[in-house]
């Protein structure tokens, strides 16, 4: 079902095969389940973001009404349904990594990077994710992920050889 | 001798312990093919709830329920019943089941099936914290299709008759999905908001069909337990609290770690083992079952022994086993502002005390924090978080409030201080 007046954008073969997976693990008639693993599947082909033609195109391919995707889409933090940089740092600022020094790596990423949580790089490389959940690597505070990639015992030597490392991509 | 790692770790320290071949070659997968060639009919199901009632284990997602007895709920009949393992893992300073997926996938899946036989469930679903999806996930993956190719997932398994299809399933970053019925939400691909209760999950569960929703340290612990015999793991821990437990020890310690030790050891002897106190800081305060449990002032804890009801008794709670060891010098009017935005922003917005409540107190502790407080705004915040407590659709409400009512219970003269210096801190 597409937005009215709006031609619905086609999906490539390779994410129609992603959703089918999903789709595949719920029984007949339940496809609504697959809307969040489609949308991770949409997500990481459009370079880390959502468009209201993306989520429509997910709701066309799965016979749900729009409104089903939209909703999923704005509820958890992963989707991102605005333009962000191509790689996504993620911070972890929660009680164990904040006792073991997390702000002062915010601090330092914010202060290279010329930008604030929540922010994407001008040159559009990097999106500093505003994390506000615990990312369950406690035992390694403080940490990140860098393209979900978990990244542990995190110190500002470390910290300045990722940023480099993504500096350099082309 | 002190029994370490001897259930959910009991094979970590072998090389590449996530793999099949290892996990079998250390006796993995017997219990479960045990239970296919016996009889597998009702008495073979009614055995294994049994033996896990018998042997005490509780819920390890925090709230330490009898898992037998959760089990019990599940109804006799023969329509379709899922069995959902919570791998949703999230609660600050928890991190063991991930270490769990990472390198013994394989006992969550053998505990699985055999949980899901035992309740005549014959479709599983490992729903994986969305942000695992390029740590554990793959890894997860890999051994549902190894334990697939080996012919011990399926229809008709190893010719017994007896189906058990498992899936993994992926959240997308929300912390109430953690709850059970935020959980089953999610998992049907809607807002992880929770459900009223009752209806329990064992009647009306995924879909609206019977499920019973586990966590993953908990599933994990069945294979050994069956193993080994209710007596042997009875013989850990404590009466109430019998068997093992996996602590994330975190914070302002020297070995900060995942330790699985008997239920009911001393604080402090868990401390040592998590190399004490980091720069030799005394110690102030310790979260001791993750951020939604009530905070316990050094001497406090110093007394207790790690268990359901001596922490109970303390005034927290066991929770999930995450023990954040807090040193002197720390700001605690500080950490509970960075408690009061997590539950602010992670709070799913459909009950008003909570969606409300959440607000006024992160925006409360800013204003303390920024030198703006006064001395009713101690009263104001309390009184914010005892209206929350309790008046929620999920336990949500009350995590949000737990810290705020211990902090300022135990800490009230560095609140007080910081009012009253213009937000100057008097651990700075």
């Amino acid at each position: 079902m597409s937005t009215e007046n709006t031609e619905t954008m086609e999906l490539t073969e390779t994410i129609k095969e992603k959703i089918d997976t999903w789709v595949a693990k719920f029984p007949v008639g339940k496809q609504r389940s697959a809307i969040i693993g489609s949308l991770h599947a949409v997500q990481e082909h459009n370079q880390g973001y959502l468009t209201p033609e993306l989520m429509d195109a997910v709701a066309d391919y799965l016979d749900l009404p729009c409104i089903y995707v939209y909703e999923v889409a704005t509820f958890y933090s992963m989707f991102q349904t605005e333009p962000v940089g191509y790689n996504e740092i993620a911070i972890c600022t929660n009680i164990s990594c904040m006792l073991s020094g997390s702000d002062e790596i915010v601090h330092h990423v914010e202060d290279r990077l010329n930008i604030k949580l929540g922010e994407t790089t001008k040159d559009g490389k990097i999106f500093l994710k505003k994390e506000e959940e615990c990312l369950a690597a406690c035992t390694g505070a403080p940490m990140m992920m860098v393209n979900h990639q978990y990244i542990e015992n995190l110190n500002i030597e470390k910290v300045n050889e990722i940023l480099d490392k993504l500096g350099q991509q082309k | 001798m002190m029994h370490e790692n001897s259930i959910c770790f009991s094979n970590i320290n072998q090389p590449e312990s996530w793999k099949i071949e290892n996990y079998m070659a250390s006796g993995g997968y017997l219990q479960w093919k045990k239970i296919l060639q016996g009889q597998p009919g009702d008495k073979a199901r009614q055995k294994i709830v049994e033996i896990i009632k018998t042997s005490g284990l509780r819920g390890r997602g925090g709230a330490g329920f009898p898992t037998g007895l959760k089990w019990s709920f599940m109804p006799k009949t023969t329509e379709q019943k899922y069995l959902v393992c919570n791998s949703d893992e999230s609660e600050p300073g928890t991190c063991h089941d991930r270490e769990i997926l990472k390198l013994n996938p394989h006992a969550v899946i053998e505990g699985m099936a055999i949980a899901g036989f035992a309740m005549d469930a014959t479709v599983g679903y490992n729903y994986v914290r969305g942000e695992f999806i390029k740590d554990c996930y793959p890894i997860v993956e890999f051994a549902l299709q190894e334990a697939y190719t080996h012919n011990l997932l399926g229809k008709n398994i190893l010719g017994s008759g007896v189906n058990f299809d498992l899936y993994n399933f992926l959240g997308a970053g929300a912390y109430i999905c953690g709850e059970e019925t935020g959980l089953l939400e999610s998992l049907e691909g809607k807002q992880g908001k929770p459900r009223f209760k009752p209806p329990f999950p064992a009647k009306f569960g995924v879909y609206g069909m019977p499920t019973t929703v586990n966590n993953t340290q908990t599933l994990a612990s069945v294979p050994k337990i069956i193993e080994q015999g209710t007596e042997w793991y009875k013989s850990m821990g404590t009466d109430k609290s019998p068997g093992t437990n996996i602590f994330s020890v975190t914070g302002h310690v020297n070995k900060p770690g995942n330790y699985e030790l008997p239920l009911g050891i001393p604080f402090a002897d868990l401390l040592e083992r998590a190399g004490g106190m980091l720069d030799n800081k005394k110690l102030k305060a310790v979260i001791p079952g993750g951020l939604s449990t009530k905070v316990l002032p050094g001497d406090v804890i110093a007394d207790c022994t790690m268990d359901y009801e001596s922490l109970a008794s303390a005034g927290s709670a066991l929770g999930t086993g995450a023990v954040v060891v807090i040193a002197e010098g720390t700001c605690m009017v500080e950490l509970l502002k960075r408690s009061s935005r997590f539950y602010y922003v992670e709070n799913c917005g459909q009950c008003t005390p909570c969606r409300e409540g959440t607000g006024w107190l992160y925006r409360l502790l800013q204003k303390i924090t920024q030198g703006k407080g006064q001395e009713s705004d101690l009263t104001l915040l309390v009184d914010v978080a005892n209206r929350i407590e309790g008046n929620t659709i999920c336990a949500f409400g009350d995590a949000a409030a737990w810290p705020v009512q211990s902090f300022i219970e135990h800490y009230y003269s560095e609140f007080e201080y910081m009012i009253n210096n213009h937000g100057k801190s008097i651990a700075a």
